[in-house]
């Protein structure tokens, strides 16, 4: 099971026929597998990994630290939920150390991001306060080097 | 300057190799797919790179003895006893080389009196017939059958052998082709070369990526072969470290000890930053090791019935990072097929007579690469395929 997630991990876009030569067990089992983790939550989704800046050279991503303060009985999750449904976030997380939440927030312009976190990120009920860390560059995303191949520096043809 | 009167006839007369020739070609065409790389695509263990660091910030930055650190020594005899159940005395009978390619060039210029023959199964790594004829030797080319998945029988050998015969040399598992000898396949070998004076020159160098649930032999393993057998091998392919060029040699005292004139005078001693990392490689790495195999284990699934899915049929290659098919069915040679294929599709794999005559009809790819690179090329070279099918 987990030489599949593995490789479902690094590319989700495998057939299950590939993944079958490739773990030397049938097509039919893989597809077992997978509805199995589907079916568990253990994969809960598939998607791409997209170089934003290719797409739209406007795009911009930003990390916002929130400092909320918990609530009796559910703690950080009402603020957490709320956040997370709003589309331009990409992810919520809850962190250990100096702030509470991390949310990563997509936008096509600075502005509309940095709306987006005063209007409706700082105005939220226990959310005590926030720090907007805009992207700059990013190098490696979920395990894939955003060089690419042009990092392989190997000669063309060798012995 | 007379250049051609200047320079060694038997220098002159050794040809580059075909695969030299191949780049050369390759190297003209833009936005290449290349499967064509005969070393890792993975970067050396970090733990290894760390004691490099370490060892350049100590400063030690001196020779060593010419055999080699005495710890790297010991530590390369306590591995082939791990892993081979062979003991070699680490302050007479192992010395460290400039990769696995320095220690076969010193086993053939330790034996090669002027017309000795050395035998060389083909299809094999180019070093080995230039190498021998540099040496003063004369090779003799044994021709590997696809009939017996490339390993080498008794058959093969008829008629090869005769009192010129100093040695053979024992590519497995083998570049281009994947094969791999088991022991029982050893045992048939070792039962002709016990009765003779002939020597095994053992190139090891890919034992450690053996795929399937038996592990890699070595001949020096067989009863009485030791005594008879340089074992070579190194860190290239098993550690990722091609750039290190480190590489060892194992063999009886007396060979041994008159191969480290030729390493001693030529040499002096191999590079001391790769040796110390090369104790950590050995002790410390074997989780890296089996993760890398793993990974190349996944590739050659993939590639293999990628190719006998187009209809090129190829053998299972139970060893290196190799896989060998067959395009007799396109009705192509060799080289014809891989310079259509760079032309119309981008694709460099290496045309199988590049490892002797006998790899003729074959194709060499290299599975050194991500699954999704070895997924759009196979793609391509499937659109080729089909192309040629009309």
């Amino acid at each position: 099971m987990k030489e599949l997630v593995d490789l479902l991990r690094k590319n989700a876009r495998l057939s299950n026929e590939q993944l079958s030569t490739i773990l030397g067990i049938s097509a039919a089992e893989v597809a077992e597998k997978i509805k199995k983790l589907e079916d568990d939550g253990m994969i809960i989704g598939y998607s791409a990994i997209i170089n934003e800046e290719k797409l739209d050279k406007n795009a911009v991503t930003a990390l916002i630290e929130l400092k909320v303060s918990p609530q009796v009985e559910c703690g950080y999750d009402d603020v957490a939920k709320i956040i997370s449904q709003y589309d331009e976030v990409d992810t919520v997380q809850l962190m250990s150390g100096s702030f509470d939440l991390a949310v990563i927030i997509r936008g096509t312009k600075l502005r509309d991001v940095a709306m987006f976190v005063s209007d409706r990120l700082a105005t939220l009920d226990g959310v005590l306060s926030t720090t907007t860390h805009f992207i700059l560059q990013r190098y490696k995303e979920k395990g894939v080097d955003f060089a690419g191949d042009s990092a392989d520096e190997r000669s063309l043809v060798s012995p | 300057m007379d250049y051609d009167k200047l320079l060694s006839d038997t220098v002159k007369e050794v040809k580059f190799s075909g695969i030299r020739k191949f780049f050369d070609i390759a190297a003209t065409v833009e936005n290449v797919i290349s499967l064509s790389v005969g070393e890792p695509d993975f970067k050396t263990p970090w733990a290894i790179r760390k004691e490099a660091i370490r060892t350049l910030e100590k400063g030690k930055t001196a020779y060593t003895a010419n055999s080699g650190l005495i710890e790297l020594r010991r530590t390369i005899s306590s591995y082939i006893e791990r892993k081979n159940g062979l003991k070699y005395d680490p302050e007479h009978e192992i010395i460290v080389t400039v990769g696995g390619s320095e220690a076969i060039d010193c086993a053939f210029r330790v034996i090669c009196n002027p017309g000795d023959e050395v035998l060389v199964p083909e299809p094999s790594f180019v070093c080995y017939a230039p190498l021998i004829k540099m040496a003063g030797g004369i090779p003799v080319t044994v021709e590997l059958s696809i009939k017996n998945k490339f390993r080498l029988t008794p058959e093969d050998l008829k008629g090869k052998i005769n009192e010129r015969t100093k040695a053979i040399v024992f590519p497995f598992p083998n570049n281009p082709t994947g094969a791999v000898m088991r022991r029982n396949d050893l045992e048939k070998i070792a039962e002709i070369l016990r009765k003779t004076d002939i020597l095994v020159i053992s190139d090891e160098i890919y034992s450690e990526l053996t795929y399937g649930n038996d592990k890699h032999v070595s001949i020096a393993e067989l009863e009485g072969m030791k005594e008879r057998t340089i074992h070579i091998s190194g860190y290239s392919k098993t550690f990722s470290m091609t750039g290190w060029r480190l590489g060892y040699l194992a063999a009886p005292e007396p060979i041994a000890s008159q191969m480290l004139k030729i390493h001693q005078y030529g040499i002096m001693s191999s590079p001391t930053i790769s040796q110390y990392a090369a104790i950590v490689a050995m002790n410390d790495c074997e989780e890296d090791v089996q993760r890398m195999k793993n990974e190349y284990d996944a590739r050659r699934r993939l590639v293999v019935k990628g190719f006998n899915d187009m209809g090129l049929t190829c053998f299972e290659p139970e060893g290196a990072f190799y896989a060998f098919p067959c395009i007799k069915s396109t009705g192509l040679s060799s080289q014809e097929f891989c310079a259509k294929l760079l032309q119309s599709k981008k694709v460099a794999i290496v045309p199988g007579d590049a490892f002797g005559e006998s790899g003729e009809g074959f194709v060499r790819v290299s599975y050194a690469y991500s699954l999704a690179h070895l997924n759009t090329a196979l793609e391509r070279i499937k659109e080729f395929v089909n192309e040629l099918k009309g």
